[in-house]
C-alpha cells in the first residue's frame, strides 16, 4: 500500500529522518511510535504531501505522491490539534469538506449520532470545547470511505464512552480492509488495536513488527515495560555521547 | 471718457447716412471687386459688399468709409499680403469674411489694419487663416467688436496675433472671440485701453500680451488653454476684473503672469486648473481681492522683490500649493482669505479661525530648488515635514500667515 | 480554490473585523461629507487615507488571517486540493472581503451625497479602484511574510515594518537622494523610484487625476511625456498589476515548497 524509500527531511539544522525505508502492507492497523521529535509527525506529513522531504521516495500504490494531490482522494487524515475557521458552523465546516471532496459518499449523519454532536451543529466552532472539537474532527476524518486512514493523537480530549467509540470505529474500518496508520502517547490504546508497530528512534526506523516481536526482541514481558526499555537504552546512549 | 466717443461715433453715423451714398459691389453690379467700390467712393459714402467670392488683397482706403457686408461676403486674400489698410478717420468695417492673409518673415502683413486713425469701428468681421489678425497702430477712440478670429498657427515664428495694438489710446475692444493665433489680444504703449467680454482660447502663446501699457481696464474676458497663459508687463494702473483663466498648462505657464506691473487691482477673477494661478515678479502695491483659486498646482507664485500687495477676502480651494515664495523675506499681506487645507478651529464661532494660516509649505521651497521631487506631492513624508516646517520655520518666511483664515469660503458676486 | 475562496471570503464576511472594517470606512466617508460639505475637498482626504491606512490595514489584516487560520489551512492541506489553491483562495477571500469593505464602505455614503451627479465621479472611481489594488498588493505581500515566517510575531513586526518603509521611510530616502543629487538629470530616476514602491505609484496615479496642473509645472521631458499623455495612466496601472501579480507568484512558489 505504502512504499517508503530512503526517505531523509531535514528542518534547518535539524536532521528528523535519515533514511527512512519503510513497507505498509494493505490492511492492518499499524502504530508510529517513538519519543518526542523521533519524526513521527514529519513521516505521516510527508506521506500526506504537507512536508516535502529532500530526498527519498513515496510512493501510495505504486505511484510516487511528489507533486501530485488527487491521491489524497484516497486518504482520510486525523490532524493533531484541531482548529477551524471560527465563524463557521459545525454543519456547514462538515458541508464545506463534504464539498472539498465531492464525489465520496459520506457517513457523516451516522457519526454526527455516534458522537452525540446534533446539538452542536448550529454552532460556531469557536464556541466549542476542546473535546467536542476533536469529535467533529473525528467526524470529518471517518465520513469518508477511503482506504488509508492515517490518525495523529486521535484520543486526544476525548471522554471515556467516545473514546470506546472511536476504538469500535476503527475496529470497523479495519474489519472492511483498510489499512490504518496511528500515532499515540497512550500505550494501552496502541497495544488494544495495533496490529504492528513501526517504532522511530532519531530518524531511523529502529523496529518494525507486532507486539509479541517486540516483546522478544527487547525481553520484556509486557507492552509498556518493552517500549520504556528501548526509550531507556536509546537515553543511555544520548548520556554516553 | 467713454460716452464722448460714443456721442462722435453716432453723430459721424448720422452725418454719413444723410449725405452719403450707398454703392453695392457684386458679381452683377456696377463694381465687381471692392477695390473699385473703394476707388469709386466719396468721402462717407457706404460701400455695401453683396454675398460671394472677392479675391482682393491691398485694399486701401483713404477717406470715410463704411464697408457693410450682406450675409457675409468673403474676401480672399490668396496668401498674396496684407488685406484691408485703413488710413482715414470714421471708417468702418462691418460683416465681412476674410480669408487666407498672406505670411510673410519682414512685414507682418493683416487682414485689417489701422493706421494713424480715429474713430474707427471694426465689428462682426470674421477671419480665418490669417498671419495678423486686426492691426491697430498709432490709432485712438475706436471700437473693435464681437469679431471672431480663428488661426491656424503652428510655430510661433510664423505666425501673428488676433488683435493687436501698438501706441493707441481709447479703444475698447469687446466681445470678440479669437482662437489658435499667436498672441489672442497683444497691447503695446497703449493706454486707456477696454478689454471686455473677450474670448480668447487655445492660442500658441499668450491669451493676452500686454507691455507699456497703463491705465487698462480688463473686464470679463475667458483665457483658456493657451500656451503660456496671459502675460502682462511693465504696466502701472491696471484693473483687472471678472476674468477668468482656465487650464493654462504647461512648464513655463501661468493662468496670469505679472511683472514689474504696480497700483493696480486684481478683483472678482477666477484661476482654475492652472499650473501656475498668478505668477508674481517684481510686482508692488496690488490688491488682490475676491478672487477664486481653484485645482491650480501653484495658486500664487511669487518670485523677486514684490512688496505692499495685500491678498484679501480670496478662495484658495484644493490647490496643489497654495504660495510659493522663492525668499524668506515677506512684506505682503495676507488676510481674511479662505483656504481649503486650513484645518484650524474657531472656539469662538465668528467665522474666523482662531490659528493662523501658513500658506507657503517647506515642500514648495522643496520643489521649487530641486524640482523632480514634485512627485513626491500628497507623500506621508512630506505631510510630516511639512508639519514640523509650520510648527517651527526655517526655511519659510516666518511672518507669512494669514492671521484670520475664514472657515468657510466666501460666495463672491460674478457677473 | 473557487472553493477555497467562497469559505474564506465566507468566513471573513462574518467575522467582527470584516465590520469594523466596512463599518470605519462608512464612517469615514460620512464624516468627511457632511462635516465639510465639499466633495473634492473630501476626495483629497480620501486620498491620504487610502494611501496610507489601506496598506496598513491590508498588511495587517493579511499577516493576521494567515497565522489565525493555520490549522484550518493544515486541516485542507490534508484534503485533496492542491496546495497554490489553497493558499491563493484564502488570499483571495481576505483581500477581495477588505477591498469589498472599502468599495462598499466608502461607497456608500459618497453615492448617498451623489456623487454620480459631480464631476468628482472620476477622481473617486480612481481613488476607490487604486484603494482596491492597494488592498490587493499589502495582501499579498502580508501573505508571502506570513508565508516565510512561523514565528507570528516576528511576522507582524516585518509587515509593519514592511508598510512603515514603504509608506514613509522610503519617501524620505527618495526625497534625500533627489535633494542630494540635483544637478543631475533625475526625473528617469525619479519615475523608476515611483514605479517601485507601489504606494508612491499609487499616489501618482492619483495625482494624474487631481495635480495634473502642478505636475505639468516639471519641464524635464521624461516628466512632461509621462504625465502630459496617456503613458503615465497606462504605465502606472501595468505596474500596479505587475506589483498583484509578482507577490501572488512568490505565495505559489513558496508554498509549493513550504513545509507544515
Amino acid at each position: 500500500m505504502i512504499s517508503i524509500e530512503n526517505l531523509y527531511k531535514r528542518f534547518g539544522k535539524n536532521q528528523v529522518l535519515k533514511g527512512i525505508d519503510l513497507e505498509i502492507e494493505e490492511g492492518g492497523i499499524f502504530a508510529v511510535l517513538g519519543p518526542n521529535g523521533s519524526g513521527k509527525t514529519t513521516l505521516i506529513k510527508s506521506i500526506l504531501g504537507m512536508v516535502v522531504p529532500n530526498s527519498g521516495s513515496i510512493k501510495l500504490n505504486g505511484k510516487a505522491v511528489k507533486n501530485d494531490w488527487k491521491y489524497r482522494n484516497n486518504i482520510d487524515y486525523l490532524p493533531q490539534i484541531a482548529n477551524f475557521p471560527g465563524n463557521l458552523s459545525v454543519k456547514e465546516l462538515i458541508r464545506m469538506i463534504k464539498d472539498l471532496r465531492a464525489h465520496k459518499t459520506t457517513g457523516d449523519k451516522e457519526l454526527i449520532e455516534l458522537f452525540r454532536l446534533e446539538p452542536f451543529l448550529d454552532k460556531k466552532l469557536s464556541n466549542l470545547s476542546g473535546g467536542t472539537k476533536q469529535k467533529v474532527n473525528l467526524v470529518l476524518t471517518f465520513m469518508f470511505d477511503s482506504p488509508l486512514i492515517i490518525l495523529d493523537e486521535p484520543t486526544t480530549g476525548l471522554d471515556p464512552i467516545s473514546h470506546i467509540r472511536l476504538k469500535q470505529l476503527i475496529q470497523r474500518e479495519k474489519d472492511k480492509g483498510k489499512t490504518i496508520l496511528i500515532t499515540s502517547h497512550i500505550m494501552s490504546f496502541v497495544e488494544e488495536i495495533a496490529d504492528e508497530i513501526v517504532f522511530l528512534l532519531e530518524g531511523k526506523i529502529y523496529f518494525k513488527g507486532d507486539i509479541p516481536a517486540l516483546k522478544t526482541k527487547t525481553g520484556q514481558p509486557d507492552f509498556e515495560h518493552a517500549i520504556a526499555s528501548i526509550l531507556t537504552s536509546s537515553y543511555d546512549k544520548d548520556i554516553k555521547v | 471718457m467713454r460716452s464722448p466717443v460714443f456721442i462722435l461715433i453716432l453723430f459721424l453715423l448720422c452725418f454719413h447716412f444723410g449725405w452719403g451714398r450707398t454703392i453695392e459691389v457684386c458679381s452683377s453690379c456696377e463694381h465687381q471687386t471692392v477695390n473699385a467700390a473703394i476707388e469709386k467712393a466719396s468721402a462717407f459714402d457706404t460701400i455695401v459688399v453683396k454675398k460671394g467670392i472677392y479675391k482682393e488683397f491691398n485694399l486701401h482706403i483713404t477717406k470715410p468709409l463704411s464697408i457693410i457686408g450682406e450675409d457675409y461676403p468673403v474676401i480672399d486674400g490668396e496668401n498674396k499680403g496684407e488685406i484691408i489698410t485703413i488710413e482715414a478717420d470714421s471708417v468702418s468695417v462691418e460683416g465681412l469674411k476674410i480669408v487666407n492673409v498672406g505670411t510673410s518673415y519682414t512685414t507682418d502683413y493683416a487682414a485689417v489694419r489701422v493706421v494713424k486713425s480715429e474713430n474707427f469701428l471694426i465689428k462682426n468681421v470674421q477671419l480665418e487663416r490669417l498671419f495678423f489678425g486686426i492691426y491697430l497702430e498709432k490709432s485712438r477712440n475706436g471700437k473693435v467688436l464681437n469679431n471672431t478670429i480663428l488661426g491656424d498657427a503652428v510655430e510661433e515664428f510664423s505666425s501673428g496675433n488676433g488683435i493687436q495694438l501698438w501706441y493707441c489710446n481709447n479703444v475698447e475692444v469687446i466681445g470678440n472671440s479669437i482662437k489658435k493665433v499667436r498672441d489672442g489680444i497683444y497691447l503695446e504703449f497703449s493706454d486707456d485701453i477696454l478689454i471686455k467680454d473677450n474670448t480668447s482660447q487655445d492660442n500658441l502663446r499668450y491669451g493676452l500680451h500686454f507691455m507699456f501699457s497703463n491705465n487698462d481696464i480688463y473686464e470679463n474676458n475667458t483665457f483658456e488653454n493657451n500656451g503660456a497663459g496671459v502675460a502682462v508687463m511693465f504696466s502701472k494702473f491696471i484693473t483687472m476684473e471678472g476674468n477668468t483663466f482656465r487650464k493654462n498648462w504647461g512648464t513655463a505657464s501661468f493662468g496670469l503672469l505679472l511683472k514689474e506691473i504696480n497700483d493696480s487691482e486684481i478683483k472678482n477673477n477666477k484661476f482654475e486648473e492652472n499650473t501656475v494661478g498668478i505668477n508674481i515678479e517684481g510686482s508692488n502695491r496690488i490688491n488682490y481681492t475676491d478672487n477664486d483659486f481653484r485645482n491650480n498646482g501653484w495658486a500664487i507664485k511669487v518670485r523677486g522683490a514684490c512688496y505692499t500687495n495685500i491678498f484679501t477676502k480670496n478662495n484658495f480651494f484644493n490647490n496643489s500649493f497654495d504660495i510659493s515664495y522663492n525668499s524668506k523675506l515677506n512684506d505682503n499681506r495676507f488676510d481674511r482669505n479662505y483656504w481649503s487645507s486650513y484645518t484650524g478651529y474657531d472656539l469662538n464661532k465668528d467665522g474666523i479661525g482662531d490659528v493662523p494660516y501658513r500658506p507657503v509649505k517647506l515642500f514648495s521651497y522643496i520643489v521649487n530648488r530641486t524640482p523632480e521631487t514634485i512627485i513626491l506631492l500628497r507623500s506621508l513624508f512630506i505631510d510630516i515635514i511639512d508639519f514640523s516646517e509650520k510648527v517651527s520655520p526655517v526655511f519659510t518666511p516666518d511672518n507669512l500667515m494669514d492671521e484670520n483664515p475664514l472657515l468657510k469660503p466666501i460666495s463672491h458676486d460674478f457677473n | 480554490m473557487i472553493k477555497i475562496l467562497k469559505y474564506s471570503f465566507y468566513d471573513l464576511m462574518r467575522s467582527r473585523w470584516s465590520y469594523v472594517y466596512f463599518l470605519f470606512y462608512l464612517l469615514l466617508g460620512l464624516v468627511l461629507l457632511f462635516l465639510n460639505n465639499d466633495l473634492s475637498k473630501a476626495v483629497i482626504t480620501l486620498m491620504n487615507v487610502i494611501i496610507i491606512l489601506v496598506p496598513l490595514i491590508g498588511t495587517i489584516f493579511g499577516v493576521m488571517y494567515y497565522y489565525n487560520s493555520k490549522e484550518f489551512t493544515e486541516l485542507l492541506l490534508a484534503q485533496p486540493v492542491k496546495r497554490s489553491s489553497i493558499f491563493l483562495g484564502q488570499y483571495l477571500g481576505v483581500s477581495l472581503s477588505l477591498a469589498m469593505s472599502l468599495v462598499i464602505g466608502l461607497g456608500l455614503p459618497f453615492i448617498f451625497y451623489g456623487i454620480f451627479n459631480s464631476d468628482a465621479i472620476g477622481n473617486f472611481s480612481l481613488l476607490l479602484i487604486t484603494g482596491a489594488l492597494l488592498t490587493l498588493i499589502f495582501t499579498a505581500l502580508a501573505f508571502v511574510i506570513a508565508l516565510t515566517n512561523d514565528n507570528k510575531i516576528k511576522g507582524f513586526g516585518y509587515a509593519i515594518l514592511l508598510w512603515l518603509f514603504l509608506a514613509v521611510i522610503y519617501d524620505g530616502i527618495f526625497l534625500m537622494s533627489l535633494v542630494f543629487f540635483e544637478d543631475y538629470p533625475l526625473d528617469k530616476f525619479s519615475l523608476i523610484t515611483t514605479m517601485l514602491n507601489p504606494i508612491d505609484l499609487s499616489r501618482v496615479l492619483i495625482l494624474l487625476k487631481m495635480d495634473i496642473s502642478a505636475l505639468l509645472g516639471y519641464t524635464g521631458a521624461v516628466f512632461q511625456k509621462f504625465f502630459g499623455t496617456n503613458l503615465g495612466i497606462i504605465l502606472s496601472s501595468l505596474m500596479l498589476i505587475l506589483w498583484v501579480s509578482i507577490p501572488l507568484f512568490l505565495i505559489k512558489r513558496i508554498s509549493g515548497r513550504k513545509d507544515f
